[in-house]
């Protein structure tokens, strides 16, 4: 992104020309064939009507029919509320953790690192099977066992569409932090100790350190994972399908779910090609409107 | 002098922060590890149905009677672990050898193009991956008509523009001088390649090759999709199978869990450093 500003003249040297272009031959044409060519081809089938031997274009009907379906809004709504009730959770998880590894010896915090960034390397698949068994509706089930304790009644977590949302959510909430803390606690390590000096020197608090140094320096990384975390939440899909399945009643269908029955379930490429397309352009623009209001005095 | 007093406090009063914040950070690291704990204790349990089993949170039976009954579930319940690693094994090998010349060339050459083919290819980063899928499957599908091949499950991954942005931002901290006096010194730019920019850019290759192959053994999506039978299926899809087929045994489902999960496991403590630095190194200076 820094790279229209290449001053430095010696940052580069001249290449032997036909080299330059075989060292980046592979990428490219990989590039080509399965992302440029894919997302070409995706505005093309959305303005189809998709059939194997021989399309017909119908176009802007998919988009029409998209804005009429009322599960289409029903899912937007549903993503917006998982990346409502995650996001800002796991983000502040994250910063209250790294803030606390921060004081520790160094073996400690690689530890702790270490800890916290191994259920990143489980597979989803593995997870979701533990966790549907987490909240088993039984009262046996631990979940319901653990709320037990708290004198309250057994859910059926997962089969009720009032509560399948919300443990989609908790399994979230205690999910991994692992990459996020790691990026929080490496960007504390990078704040300059003078701007503590000053702050003691002027007999500053804990809390008021934490106001006026930690979080305004913190300010880039926090957008960058903010952006990210929205990003990814927006995509959501593989807990929503093996959890779920969407259920019940649609109340954890998800865009991402969506797009995936649309499309493989129902075999209507066209209406899953034209939502993909909104999906895209609804996270251009939030992630815009984040850069914008939020990113004002970030430099990137 | 840190956001931390260290100076104002007694000794005794930092050793009893510090206990209190080792213990916050322990019980919330207990939640997060809770379901993999979970996982491998309930695997050692007995091969019946849940009903016949009650939860428990300590450890109490040992057998491995559950991990022959999901070995048992298929015939080829060993060809999906091998899959996985033929598929994983592959896409490491070509992204790290690929994405490290393509990074090389976009960091270190100067040619004609090369800031906006760089653009191009950051742009693909935020493209949702819903948006590729179905025209994906269609090339793979209904033009190649290689579904349920190695290929299919290969080839979109040979290499992927996040590795080559991860090999760029690396390299550029690798002074430009070296290349010249090798340059004066009559190296070609292969050899250049070869003996000098790879060579110091072992760590980054490693980072690379290890989230490469972690993303890869983990992948769902797209082996689910473009696989139909079960000699071709990789241990997640197998996973995924074994979990409609038998919902009602836990203590198997949970072996196939942790039989999937375990090999990450191992990777990551015997190479726990480069998983570590694989994060810093994409997100600074985004």
């Amino acid at each position: 992104m820094a790279q229209s500003a290449q001053p430095a003249k010696k940052s580069k040297i001249k290449g032997d020309g036909v080299w330059d272009y075989a060292f980046i031959a592979v990428a490219l044409i990989v590039y080509a064939m399965f992302t440029a060519y894919p997302v070409l081809s995706a505005f093309i089938i959305s303005f189809q009507e998709y059939k194997p031997l021989g399309s017909t274009y119908i176009g802007f009907d998919n988009y029409a029919a998209t804005f009429k379906d009322d599960l289409f809004w029903r899912s937007i709504k549903n993503t917006i509320v998982y990346t409502v009730l995650t996001v800002p959770v796991a983000l502040l998880l994250s910063f209250l953790v790294a803030i606390m590894i921060l004081p520790l010896r160094k073996k400690l915090q690689t530890v702790f690192k270490a800890v916290y960034y191994l259920p990143v390397v489980a597979s989803g698949v593995a997870l979701s099977l533990v966790w549907l068994w987490i909240f088993d509706p039984m009262p046996g089930g631990i979940f319901n066992q653990f709320i037990g304790w708290f004198g309250a009644h057994n859910q059926n977590w997962l089969g009720s569409s009032a509560t399948a949302m919300f443990s989609l959510v908790i399994m979230a909430w205690l999910s991994s932090h692992g990459a996020s803390i790691i990026i929080y606690l490496a960007a504390l390590l990078g704040i300059d100790d003078s701007y503590y000096e000053a702050a003691d020197l002027d007999g500053a608090s804990f809390l008021q350190k934490l106001w006026h140094i930690v979080i305004p320096s913190l300010k880039p990384t926090t957008l960058f994972l903010l952006v990210t975390a929205i990003i990814g939440s927006f995509q959501v899909f593989q807990n929503a399908y093996l959890m779920t399945g969407g259920g019940p009643d649609h109340a954890t269908t998800m865009v991402g779910l969506l797009i995936f029955d649309n499309a493989f379930k129902y075999f209507e490429f066209g209406k899953a090609a034209a939502q993909s397309l909104i999906l895209a352009l609804i996270i251009a623009l939030v992630s815009l409107f984040q850069f914008k209001f939020l990113g004002k005095d970030v430099d990137y | 002098m840190s956001l931390y007093n260290n100076n104002t406090g007694s000794r005794a009063g930092k050793t009893a922060r510090n206990t209190v914040i080792v213990v916050l950070l322990l019980l919330f690291a207990l939640a997060t590890l809770f379901p993999i704990y979970f996982m491998v204790i309930s695997s050692f349990g007995d091969p019946v149905e849940a009903g016949a089993v009650s939860y428990s949170l300590w450890p109490g039976k040992f057998t491995l009677e559950s991990y022959s009954f999901f070995f048992n579930y298929s015939k080829y319940s060993y060809r999906w672990i091998l899959n996985s690693t033929i598929v994983a094994g592959a896409v490491t090998i070509t992204n790290v050898f690929f994405a490290t010349m393509a990074g090389y060339a976009f960091s270190k050459l100067r040619f004609k193009g090369r800031g906006v083919l760089f653009s191009i290819l950051l742009a693909a980063m935020m493209i949702p991956y819903q948006v590729t899928q179905v025209p994906l499957y269609i090339l793979i599908v209904n033009t190649f008509h290689i579904e349920n091949t190695f290929s299919a499950l290969i080839l979109p991954g040979l290499v992927t523009v996040y590795n080559v942005f991860l090999a760029k931002q690396f390299m550029s901290s690798i002074p430009t001088e070296i290349m010249e006096s090798a340059k004066v010194e009559g190296c070609s730019q292969l050899q250049i390649f070869f003996r000098i920019i790879m060579p110091l850019s072992k760590t980054v290759m490693a980072v690379i090759a290890i989230l490469t192959f972690m993303d890869s053994w983990n992948t769902f999506f797209w082996p689910f999709l473009v696989t139909n039978t079960m000699d071709m299926q990789t241990i997640q899809v197998g996973l995924k199978n074994f979990r409609f087929a038998n919902t009602t045994y836990f203590s198997p489902m949970m072996a196939g869990a942790t039989i999937s999960a375990v090999p990450m496991f191992i990777l990551f403590f015997s190479l726990q450093k480069y998983f570590l630095e694989g994060v810093t190194v994409g997100a600074v200076k985004g």
